[in-house]
């Protein structure tokens, strides 16, 4: 039995009972999917974005970036891209971090690895893909989510690229951090709750769009219907899925259960990692902050390993899968 | 006294700069807040995760925006 089967009873009773939808057989399980899913999303968003958050008051970025200056080049990519993880991301946050990675002296294929898994690998992709999808596939998409992550710092170390990064950045003096914040268990409890409060009011509205059509789609799209248009075996299914997830970023909440729903009716899993890696970890508003910082040419080497590494992800398991 | 919010202009800065204004007019202080948004100044800063609030000089908060009440404790604190 599933934790959630309280809800299941709820949800039930509300479409049965309530609304009497028990005669249409469409609305009934349209109506049903949304107070479930809805109910579910949000208890899940309250409870680990503030998990998340408490923990995150113990690993400041000032912390993060003690731990990855004194590490070597793999083990540097791979703590960075677990660390980017519980760190939040908003895309006005990006340049700062650039930077005080920069003047630390980390790498820059180090902090590739953090910019890339940051962003990608959120709380807010982790509950609603668990909400969504279920355990499995969230899992699998932590799991490429880091490798993509790893291995394309990786690259962009190999590449020698720090000519395109602009010249102020190797200007700033290492200036050990000075603003040692320090957090009691107040403090933290306080920062979690107005945090958790900040998401969910930023995203409400777009969970609420995306499971409402979800629940369209599951309730009047026949199973298997899409698996024409964009089953495993269509080729351009992945990239296509990719180029559309570019501009979305803003909207990454809601995309995710609508895409749940689109998965249920024949589009493959591949497909559908690949669209929602790119709609979480290419952002148009990122690269354009970013350009403050570094050269355009750079940006698109940054884009075009990591979007090749999620077009190669959602082959492999289309093909697995 | 001198009180900065910074961050280069997201949606997160300016919530916290009118925080901040709030929190400054609540307390009947008569000080301008300034909204530095220059990149290279929050590296001079050492400032890692925008909206940051820095009361003369120091970083007392960073990372996220606060209510108002925080803010105020804050501003005493730091005085």
């Amino acid at each position: 039995m599933s934790i959630f089967y309280p809800v299941e009873l709820l949800a039930d009773w509300l479409t049965f009972d309530v609304f009497h939808l028990a005669g249409k057989k469409l609305l009934a399980s349209a109506v049903n999917f949304f107070i479930y899913d809805t109910i579910k999303i949000f208890i899940l968003l309250a409870v680990i974005i503030f998990i998340v958050s408490i923990i995150r008051t113990f690993l400041s970025p000032e912390r993060i970036r003690g731990i990855l200056s004194r590490r070597n080049k793999y083990v540097g990519n791979f703590l960075a891209a677990v660390l980017g993880i519980i760190t939040p991301f908003c895309s006005c946050s990006a340049i700062p971090l650039f930077l005080g990675f920069m003047e630390a002296g980390i790498p820059l294929g180090t902090t590739f690895s953090f910019l890339v898994s940051s962003p990608m690998i959120n709380e807010v992709a982790l509950v609603l893909l668990l909400g969504s999808f279920g355990w499995k596939v969230a899992l699998i998409y932590i799991g490429s989510g880091l490798v993509i992550a790893i291995l394309s710092g990786i690259l962009i170390g190999r590449l020698k690229v720090e000519n395109l990064v602009e010249d102020f950045v190797f200007k700033n003096k290492l200036n050990p951090s000075r603003n040692g914040l320090k957090m009691h268990w107040k403090d933290r409890l306080n920062y979690a709750k107005s945090y958790t409060g900040q998401i969910i009011k930023k995203v409400w509205y777009f969970i609420l769009i995306g499971i409402g059509i979800g629940a369209f789609i599951h309730g009047y799209i026949p199973v298997d219907f899409l698996a024409q248009y964009a089953g495993a075996d269509k080729w351009y299914g992945v990239i296509v899925a990719t180029i559309i997830g570019i501009p979305l970023y803003s909207n990454a909440a809601g995309v995710i259960p609508l895409v749940s729903a689109l998965a249920e009716k024949g589009v493959a899993i591949g497909t559908t990692l690949s669209f929602m890696m790119a709609v979480t970890a290419l952002s148009l508003p990122e690269f354009l902050i970013l350009k403050r910082v570094m050269k355009t040419k750079l940006i698109l080497i940054f884009a075009g390993i990591v979007g090749a590494g999620i077009i190669i992800t959602g082959y492999i398991f289309n093909l697995i899968l | 006294m001198e009180i900065k919010v910074v961050g280069p202009g997201c949606t997160n800065c300016k919530n916290l700069l009118e925080v901040v204004k709030r929190a400054v007019k609540e307390l009947d202080l008569v000080i301008e807040v300034e909204h530095v948004t220059d990149v290279q100044k929050m590296v001079e800063m050492d400032i890692m995760q925008t909206p940051a609030l820095a009361i003369n000089d120091k970083v007392v908060l960073s990372g996220f925006v606060p209510d108002i009440k925080t803010v105020k404790n804050k501003i005493k604190e730091n005085e």
